[in-house]
């Protein structure tokens, strides 16, 4: 499996000049995107702080219109998966494939439980009217409680914030599922060794951070 | 201070313009010399340094750390004495005196509405007593503005549902220039206005002659102001139609369908503009007018039929 | 890695439109983005020139009003986000910065291309807003007016957003690509100035873009679907938006100038051929000024409802950043004492620069008092100070190095008499078309104003003339640069005797994969007097050192001067 010309692996591009430097750069840039990521989402939780700061008892009211229950079923969720792409990683460094493979199904069927989960409550919402903005429009009566209730000023604005937050999260979930799939059906073709294994390394670095930015999100928006 | 306009800038208006021009005449002068330094070092070297020889290669020079530490320190005590000063006026522009003459000011797109306390509203001409400090209170009902007095030296933005304010204190009777300096659309170069300042004797005058009833055609006549940014009374094409000549005739609307320019009519183009849109214009009459009082409306037709 | 035959090099050594629409050579990228870059420059450009044709009178003179309004917003937001933002870094940086580290290429080809098509795509999306709806206000895109008129809004926000994102990757992939590949012996105190302004540059674009990017989405959300976070009218906060918007943008101010100081640095010392003065500062200073450019935001709000505490503070750090930028200027002023200067055309740019880029330093510091700025806030001297910085600094800055990679990208010599009209004309023009607007920003003309009163017209004709002094300037480089390409004169190896990789290790132009041998470098990046014996026998110095033939360096005889390093 080895370049001919470079002697160097065959996964090693020309332009480095060895396995070692190709896997730093890979990292480091992963990192790199994971501060962009970061910043994007810290917008978004400026954006959060100021209107709390501004409106805290529409915040104190409006938390308890989401379900701590699921959420918090939702945040074991994706530690669980958060677990079982370390645990890949884990057993690709001691060279096992198939304990990769295993791994990397099991984080993907994770991450799928997550949006389902996910789809139940925004339903939810959305039957009751707990959306966005202009459209905004609590009603409706479900276990014996008046959704009407909700209906305090600024609640559009913790509702913009709650499904801006949690949707572009969603989304980052949604890709991470389009990637575990990729390296998943790479894993599958033999492609990751003990000795190459960066892209799982840094699709479980992504991962982490999806993980990572729910566990501030939650306790953000359902709990406080 | 206080002595004729130059090239650079207009005549100041208030003391206060005079102390920001003080400071832009210390600024500037401070700055010319040392970018006349820096070029002429530039020229200087470009001409004694020139290369004469293709194998010229100059050995590096000692670079010394006390010249170096000159030009960080000196800059750094100049900005700072500049910051200071600055900041000294900026806190005088933005704290008005507490007696101050308070006035009303509502920004729309693309005309001022000046509210007295005295019950007197007007459009196109704030007039303020000289010598008396006035604070005006500004919100919008649409979209950002700014207001911007160049004589004066002030300028603040005015935001929709919220308080922003600027206050000035007039030296000489005269009239000033008001502009909007936040964009707010197609008529945005057209929305100005100007500050009267005149004497209190005449402020008082004017205050009392404007809060009596007026006949509605007249009244009328005063709020149109705030329409002649895209509305004409001389039969030209403006952003919107002309109003002269246009009572009781047939208009052709955009949509192939004709109307009669009657009360109805008007009262609605007015309330709600995008109801029925003329042949030949582009829809976009703010809705802001809809906060007419029912007076200024009655008014409003009320001149519009006089225009022949 | 076989050697490409004598002959061969990045531009003829494949051929077909695929070996370009899918290659993942930096060299060809970059010449991609060049092609891209200038077009968007030539639609901005002739934008500009008709919304100064408009201003000529007051009035109606060519257009209408929502023509004007339209055009001066295309006209900023092509020239920021499609020209201005990419044009040295994701050209010149592509094409130069592997070299200069003596890579094969950037660390990440793939991404690199990908960032391409990103901008395309991102830039396609932006003009889709023509046919969409109006796109008015100026391209700060300010709530609620933004979200108020037609849907032309969505396609600009979306385009944005994208365009974003290849910013983004380009700089990723150009930090990693300065930290992992460069190559032995090139320490981070040999490193050209250029790629420490370009590392410089990626960091602000790593930690910026995201941010603007969450803002236009927040903007697009609010006009899709009235999300009301900066909507009054719903509740939200204009203000917010502006907060937002330059915590972004002022950085974005550093994006674009940060990458001109690092191609005056290379121009100033290869011209004097000398060591560029203050070299570790100036480097320095540029990492600094990408973070401090963080804490500044603020004072483009002075007068838009933002607390006056919040003012102050931001009014001291804009000093505290304006300081170390005037000094660059000095070091540079200072390169060329005791060294030795020629003064062809790449050097006339550099020369130009520091004219038109203190100008607009010394306006940024008056634009920085607060009580001043109160009177020129939003008025024809914003207009002139950022037309100073941004066209005097960058603008003049890439046609600097343009002219001086020019015969490295493609092996061709331009017409230097010509060059050298052409950069007076520019000259000229330039100060002819911006200077009177400082004039008419202190007497309180206030900008996007379509109409105007009759006391400002001569000031705007002659804004105009210059216009058009500044525009024969610039049609004439685009003349002379393509004439260059049918029938130049062949380029050298080394034409300006300069010290950096690019010209002292790669053919002319560059061989597909840059270098046979990665080189060794033993000296810093301006040690002339350490490799004075490349120059003693004159001319096109480096063909010595290379063989001569002009055709592939040999891979023994690296030219590296054996004088120990101090």
């Amino acid at each position: 499996m080895a370049n001919p010309q470079t002697n160097q692996p065959a996964h090693v591009k020309h332009y480095f000049v060895s396995s070692e430097q190709q896997f730093d750069a890979a990292k480091m840039g992963m990192w790199l995107f994971l501060v962009t990521e970061i910043l994007l989402f810290s917008g978004m939780f400026v954006a959060y702080t100021i209107y709390r700061s501004w409106h805290p008892e529409t915040w104190m009211a409006l938390s308890t219109a989401l379900d701590w229950k699921l959420g918090g079923l939702n945040t074991l969720v994706l530690l669980a998966s958060s677990f079982t792409v370390a645990m890949g990683i884990n057993q690709i460094q001691r060279g096992n494939q198939k304990g990769l493979l295993i791994n990397l199904i099991l984080t993907f069927v994770f991450a799928g439980v997550f949006l389902v989960v996910k789809y139940f409550e925004y339903a939810a919402k959305i039957e009751h009217g707990l959306l966005p903005g202009a459209a905004f429009d609590p009603h409706g009566i479900s276990h014996g409680f008046d959704y009407a209730t909700y209906n305090v000023p600024y609640g559009p604005q913790f509702f913009s914030i709650y499904f801006v937050m949690t949707g572009i999260h969603g989304f980052h979930v949604l890709v991470g599922m389009g990637l575990f799939a990729w390296i998943t059906w790479k894993a599958k073709n033999g492609a990751f060794s003990a000795d190459y294994y960066t892209p799982v390394e840094n699709c479980g670095l992504y991962w982490h951070l999806v993980d990572i930015i729910w566990i501030f999100l939650f306790p953000l928006l359902y709990l406080i | 201070m206080g002595d004729n306009g130059s090239v650079w800038l207009p005549d100041p208006g208030t003391a206060l313009a005079g102390e920001v021009d003080t400071l832009f005449w210390f600024v500037f002068w401070t700055s010319t010399i040392m970018f006349a330094m820096v070029i002429a070092a530039k020229l200087y070297f470009m001409a004694k340094y020139k290369r004469n020889s293709e194998s010229d290669v100059p050995e590096p020079v000692e670079e010394s750390k006390a010249l170096e530490a000159v030009w960080i320190v000196v800059p750094t005590i100049l900005v700072l004495i500049v910051f200071t000063w600055g900041f000294d006026v900026f806190v005088k522009l933005n704290n008005a005196p507490p007696d101050a003459y308070e006035i009303n000011v509502r920004a729309m797109q693309w005309s001022w509405e000046f509210s007295y306390e005295e019950g007197a509203t007007a459009y196109t001409e704030l007039y303020v007593p000289v010598g008396r400090p006035v604070k005006l209170n500004m919100t919008s009902s649409d979209v950002l503005h700014s207001f911007y007095v160049p004589a004066f030296r002030v300028k603040h933005d005015i935001i929709p549902n919220r308080y922003t304010a600027v206050w000035f204190q007039a030296e000489e009777a005269g009239e000033y220039m008001i502009h909007c300096t936040e964009y707010c659309g197609t008529q945005h170069s057209g929305m100005n206005a100007k500050v009267v300042a005149v004497s209190e004797e005449d402020f008082a005058a004017w205050i009392t002659e404007q809060s009596q009833d007026l006949p509605p055609a007249i009244l009328g006549e005063q709020v149109f102001a705030q329409c002649q940014a895209c509305h004409s009374i001389d039969g030209s094409s403006g952003i919107g139609p002309t109003m002269a000549g246009l009572y009781n005739t047939e208009r052709a609307l955009e949509d192939g369908s004709t109307v009669i320019a009657d009360d109805d009519y008007l009262l609605e183009s007015i309330l709600n503009p995008m109801a029925k849109i003329a042949q030949g214009y582009p829809p976009v009459m703010p809705a802001g007018f809809s906060a007419l009082s029912q007076k200024q409306l009655d008014g409003l037709i009320a001149y519009i039929k006089t225009l022949e | 890695m076989s050697h490409s035959a004598p002959g061969l090099n990045y531009l003829n050594h494949a051929k077909g439109f695929k070996s370009w629409a899918l290659t993942l050579d930096h060299k060809r990228i970059g010449i991609m983005y060049m092609v891209a870059v200038s077009l968007a420059f030539l639609a901005g450009g002739i934008l500009a020139i008709l919304v100064r044709l408009e201003l000529l009178g007051p009035g109606e003179t060519i257009m209408g009003p929502d023509a004007y309004n339209q055009s001066f917003t295309l006209h900023a937001v092509l020239m920021i986000f499609a020209f201005i933002i990419p044009a040295i870094p994701a050209v010149m940086g592509n094409f130069v910065l592997p070299i200069q580290l003596g890579a094969k290429d950037v660390a990440f080809p793939r991404l690199n291309l990908a960032s391409l098509y990103i901008y395309l795509i991102g830039a396609v999306i932006v003009m889709l807003a023509l046919v969409n709806g109006r796109i008015d206000g100026g391209w700060t895109f300010y709530a609620p007016y933004s979200t108020s008129i037609g849907n032309g809004i969505l396609f600009v926000t979306a385009g944005v957003f994208v365009m974003g994102f290849s910013s983004i990757l380009t700089g990723l992939n150009f930090i990693v690509t300065v930290h992992k590949m460069r190559a032995p012996g090139l320490t981070w105190n040999r490193l050209p100035l250029f790629i420490w302004s370009i590392y410089a540059t990626s960091i602000v674009q790593v930690l910026a873009t995201p941010v603007i990017g969450i803002t236009v989405l927040l903007l697009f959300l609010e006009k899709a679907f009235s999300i009301g976070i900066f909507d009054p009218a719903l509740g939200g906060d204009p203000v917010l938006f502006q907060h937002f918007f330059w915590f972004y943008s002022h950085p974005a101010v550093y994006i674009m100038i940060l990458p001109a100081f690092g191609v005056i640095s290379d121009l100033m010392g290869t011209f004097s051929r000398h060591q560029v003065s203050g070299y570790k500062f100036v480097a320095l200073s540029s990492v600094a000024i990408a973070f401090l450019g963080f804490l500044v935001w603020g004072h483009h709000m002075f007068v838009s409802g933002q607390s006056a505490v919040s003012s102050i503070v931001f009014s001291l750090i804009t000093y505290l950043i304006g300081i170390p930028t005037g000094v660059k200027v000095i070091n540079w002023v200072q390169t060329m004492y005791k060294g030795s200067v020629q003064l062809k055309s790449p050097m006339l740019y550099a020369i130009m620069f520091l004219f038109t880029f203190s100008i607009g330093g010394f306006t940024g510091i008056m634009l920085g008092v607060l009580a001043i700025d109160v009177h020129l806030h939003d008025t024809y001297f914003v207009v002139a100070h950022f037309h100073y910085v941004m066209m005097g600094g960058n603008v003049i800055a890439a046609l600097g190095g343009l002219h001086y990679w020019w015969p490295k990208m493609f092996g061709k010599m331009y017409n230097e008499f010509l060059a050298k009209i052409a950069a007076l004309l520019v000259f000229i023009g330039f100060n002819v078309t911006f200077f009177p607007q400082f004039i008419l920003g202190t007497q309180g003309m206030p900008r996007r104003y379509y109409d105007y009163l009759p006391q400002y017209e001569s000031l705007h004709e002659l804004s105009t003339y210059g216009s058009w002094i500044l525009a024969a300037g610039l049609f004439l480089i685009m003349f002379y640069l393509i004439a260059s390409l049918i029938n130049g004169k062949k380029a050298g190896l080394n034409p300006w005797g300069a010290l950096t990789l690019e010209w002292t290790h790669t053919t002319t132009p560059p061989d597909h994969h840059n270098f046979h041998d990665t080189p060794v470098v033993t000296r810093g990046a301006y040690d002339f007097h350490l490799a004075r014996h490349l120059f003693e026998n004159g001319g096109e110095v480096s063909e010595l050192d290379l063989g001569g033939d002009g055709a592939a360096p040999s891979h023994e005889a690296t030219p590296v001067p054996q004088e120990p390093v101090a």
